[in-house]
């Protein structure tokens, strides 16, 4: 396939997400206002009275009618301005900035780590049926299956901080000692080495280790079980046994014909774990302390902070839209089949 | 801030280039004799207290970071504990006051010598524009301004540099202590002003982010979300240096990791943590766990009388007589706090919160019960607040069985936090439901006029008697050495426990864990974490 035609195909992909992010920044803006609660009174604070609640009401641009608030809203949005999160003071695109790195770090993170271990295991487990790796296999996935983020999380927190004193203080994206590095991708990991600062990079992995384990204890399960049965399949498909037959050597056979076309389940896995771990990042967030998106969205929600909800909305909409389209690339570009098509 | 400039500053402080590998060889615990790491499960979303939607836990900004004219002084509680000192009013930045004859006039001088951080003098023209401001920007500020009759500019007059006025427009006894809340802070006008905008005339947007005050602590980073790092001011003059040079506030949302690092010994001190923590940690060497009654508050069981049987005085006190107080006392409240049923029937003094002639008797409430109209029971929902579960839950179960004994059905209603406020305090549409109402000031009249008087927002009961409202109105602004006010109060206390519209389930306490040896932690009417009195070991 010519890179035109891919960027073509790329290009008709980001065309078809357009409806899709409309539909949903409408159902967004109307399910926060079928919210029960009233934030203008939430806001104007315990002992305000009618007078200063509709004060707030009008500062917050709640007292117009819902279609005008939905033009000011979308208005708004087109200028880049998602509105101020009143549960945290801040802009909502500054909230977004600065949680959003520090949920992806940790997902992407864990997911990295996950994959690394899983799709070996998988793959061993696969080519090598009922022995002791195979039971490893099964152990690791039931046991990231059963046991709760949360509970992993507070299990491990308990063993290395609390009884061994390895971890180091469950507070944050980074020790109190140390300063968080220049901004650049907003990933403390990778912005601390491009600072070169080594030693505020080991702290950064060191506060990051046990949040990573709990995350990827839990996105191992499925890959690894994926990885197994995919790989259990093609290894017993045709062309696998026409290439044994062809006398191909059986490490050429493993790599090059039953894995590449094993992994094709398995990213679309990622895909769907990856969409799973913003939903336990929110617990696993809360247990560390660690300050990302999914406790931000949770508060807001709780306290009917409509700005701060539509913003963490419409973000992970055009997330989930990039992470369709890179799934789609990935695919084109290690399926053998789609290459060929043209 | 950014990172070159925290260090210049910690340069300045004269810690530097030492301050860091110190840190580092103590890893564990970043708390030391400089520094200290204070961690709780809120969130600060402003530093500016006036400012509107600004949530609670920023109150403490304003008291750690501002001055008021006046505070309140200590006092040694009978567990050797501190707390604030509701009767003893002292010099924050005025030097000295005085109130005239009438007691409608009072002129407060301030202190020569103190500055803002920025070394520019206070001044009473700073005084002016702050108390402007508080009565001015509408919401909670506006509201507490008016619980000290201080509700419009013109009461406040600059006579010169150093001296300013109030005119009341009438004597009351909550004026002064009105102004040691953190509400009356004072702002630097100058750098404000010079942020202030035609839409903007009181710089909200500008004290959000960036205080200007004289107070004993400097905002040196704010992280939204994460942490609020405190410098100390070398320059305070409105009371003693405080113990700590600087101080990390960390927000921590798991009470079970707050707990591991209190235990660990990783911090300083743990802000507000629940009574079964308390409970536990108490017998901890290592910790100290200071637990104060929660002056002028009192968890409440509040019959709606816009509620059909509730109407019926005596349905409202065979439920007084049937709530299992003791079980609740220990199971929800983990046996912290004090005691408020039991008491006599006379009243013989005005202490408040006091015990109510009510106890657990559930033949005295099923006879009560059985000369009204309702002695085949009735179903009704009682509510509480999911934000308070960790007390809620567990009595409001332990109210449902009882009450089933006597033949009233409960359904239990959780309502979640941020409706909460409309649906029991605005609409107060609850016919049962869990209250925790305290007041600032500590008076009895005062929490009378929030929670007995009708279309008062901590009066979610309806509760409606012209006595009560006569009495109140009467009282709120006597003084307390008036002949009037000890009867005038007893009165009130007499009506509230006849009709009991609010069944006293305990008054509760607020926890705070210190380790590392800090000390000096002193119990304060706004609970927040004044850092000021706080010392290394």
């Amino acid at each position: 396939m010519s890179l035109a035609l891919k960027a073509r195909k790329v290009g008709l992909r980001l065309l078809e997400a357009i409806p899709t992010v409309i539909g949903i920044l409408v159902v967004c803006f109307l399910l926060t206002r079928a919210l029960p609660g009233d934030p203008a009174a939430y806001f104007a604070g315990p002992m305000a009275d009618a007078e200063s609640i509709e004060q707030v009401r009008r500062n917050l641009g709640l007292d117009q009618p819902l279609p005008v608030q939905f033009v000011n809203y979308v208005t708004d949005l087109l200028t880049g301005n998602l509105g101020m999160a009143i549960s945290t003071g801040q802009p909502v695109v500054a909230e977004l900035a600065t949680r959003l790195p520090a949920s992806l770090e940790l997902t992407l993170g864990a997911l990295l780590l996950s994959f690394l271990i899983a799709v070996p295991l998988g793959v061993m487990a696969a080519t090598r049926p009922n022995t002791w790796v195979d039971h490893l296999c099964r152990f690791l996935v039931t046991a990231g299956v059963s046991l709760p983020t949360f509970f992993t999380g507070l299990a491990l927190m308990y063993i290395f901080y609390y009884l061994l004193g390895w971890a180091p203080a469950p507070m944050g994206r980074i020790d109190m000692m140390y300063l968080p590095p220049e901004t650049v991708t907003g990933f403390y990991t990778i912005d601390t080495l491009i600072a070169g600062d080594w030693e505020t990079f080991r702290a950064a992995i060191a506060q990051m280790a046990l949040p990573l384990i709990t995350l990827a204890l839990f996105t191992l399960a499925p890959i690894a079980r994926m990885t197994r049965a995919a790989m259990l399949q093609t290894l017993g498909s045709e062309f696998v046994r026409t290439a044994r037959a062809a006398g191909l050597n059986g490490r050429r056979v493993l790599v090059t014909y039953a894995f590449r076309n094993a992994l094709l389940p398995v990213v679309t896995t990622l895909g769907m774990v990856f969409s799973f771990l913003l939903g336990a990042n929110v617990l696993v967030e809360k247990v560390f302390a660690w300050p990302g998106i999914g406790s931000f969205a949770v508060e807001a929600l709780v306290v009917s902070d409509y700005a701060a909800v539509q913003g963490f909305v419409l973000s992970m909409a055009l997330l989930f839209v990039l992470l369709n389209l890179l799934i789609d690339v990935i695919y084109t570009l290690i399926d053998p089949r789609v290459g060929e098509e043209s | 801030m950014d990172r070159r400039h925290f260090l210049k500053g910690a340069a300045s402080l004269g810690l530097g280039a030492s301050l860091l590998p110190y840190l580092k060889v103590l890893p564990a615990s970043a708390a030391t004799s400089e520094t200290a790491v204070v961690v709780f499960g809120g969130t600060i979303n402003s530093l500016d207290i006036h400012r509107s939607g600004t949530n609670r836990d920023s109150y403490q900004v304003a008291i750690n970071c501002y001055d008021r004219l006046v505070t309140f002084g200590t006092k040694t509680l009978d567990d050797g504990s501190l707390s604030y000192d509701y009767d003893n009013v002292q010099p924050e930045l005025a030097e000295s006051w005085e109130i005239s004859g009438d007691g409608t006039v009072m002129t407060f001088f301030l202190r020569k010598g103190a500055t803002f951080w920025d070394g520019k003098p206070v001044t009473a023209h700073d005084v002016k524009w702050s108390f402007d401001r508080s009565v001015s920007l509408g919401g909670f500020p506006t509201v507490q301004m008016k619980a000290g009759r201080l509700e419009s500019p013109e009461q406040f007059e600059v006579v010169d540099e150093h001296t300013f006025r109030i005119t009341l427009p009438f004597s009351s006894k909550l004026a002064l202590p009105d102004l040691a809340t953190p509400i009356p802070v004072v702002i630097n006008s100058e750098v404000a002003r010079a942020h202030a905008t035609e839409a903007d005339p009181w710089a909200t947007e500008y004290l959000h982010r960036n205080p200007a005050g004289s107070g004993a602590y400097k905002v040196a980073r704010w992280d939204a979300g994460q942490q609020l790092v405190y410098e100390r001011n070398e320059d305070w003059k409105g009371g003693a240096l405080p113990g700590y040079q600087r101080v990390i506030l960390r927000e921590v949302p798991s009470q079970a990791t707050r707990r591991a690092l209190l235990e660990r010994g990783s911090i300083t001190a743990a802000h507000n943590i629940p009574n079964k923590d308390a409970k536990e940690l108490a017998s901890r060497p290592d910790i100290q766990v200071v637990s104060s009654p929660i002056e002028n508050c009192i968890y409440c069981l509040c019959p709606n009388l816009d509620f059909e049987p509730f109407k019926d005085k005596r349905v409202r006190q065979a439920i007084a007589w049937a709530v299992p107080y003791e079980r609740i006392f220990e199971q929800a409240a983990y046996g912290l706090g004090v005691p408020t049923w039991g008491g006599s029937k006379t009243v013989d003094d005005i202490a408040w919160p006091r015990r109510s002639p009510y106890s657990t008797n559930l033949d005295k409430a099923r006879a009560l019960l059985a000369e009204t109209g309702y002695k085949d029971g009735f179903t009704v929902p009682l509510s509480f607040n999911l934000s308070h579960a960790d007390w809620a839950e567990p009595a409001a179960l332990l109210i449902q069985q009882s009450l089933a004994q006597i033949g009233i059905e409960v359904t239990i209603e959780k309502i979640p936090g941020a409706n909460w406020r409309t649906i029991a305090l605005v609409e107060k549409r609850l016919p049962l439901h869990l209250e925790n109402f305290g007041g600032w000031l500590n008076t009895p009249d005062y929490y009378f006029y929030w929670a007995y008087i009708k279309g008062n927002l901590f009066n979610s009961s309806n509760y409606n008697n012209a006595e009560m409202a006569k009495l109140v109105d009467d009282t709120l602004d006597m003084a307390m050495d008036h002949p009037q006010y000890a009867p005038n109060v007893k009165r009130m206390i007499e009506l509230a426990q006849e009709d009991v519209p609010r069944i006293p389930l305990w008054q509760p306490t607020l926890n705070v864990a210190l380790t590392n040896g800090a000390n000096g932690y002193q119990f304060w009417f706004h609970r927040q974490m004044d850092i000021r009195s706080l010392k290394p070991a």
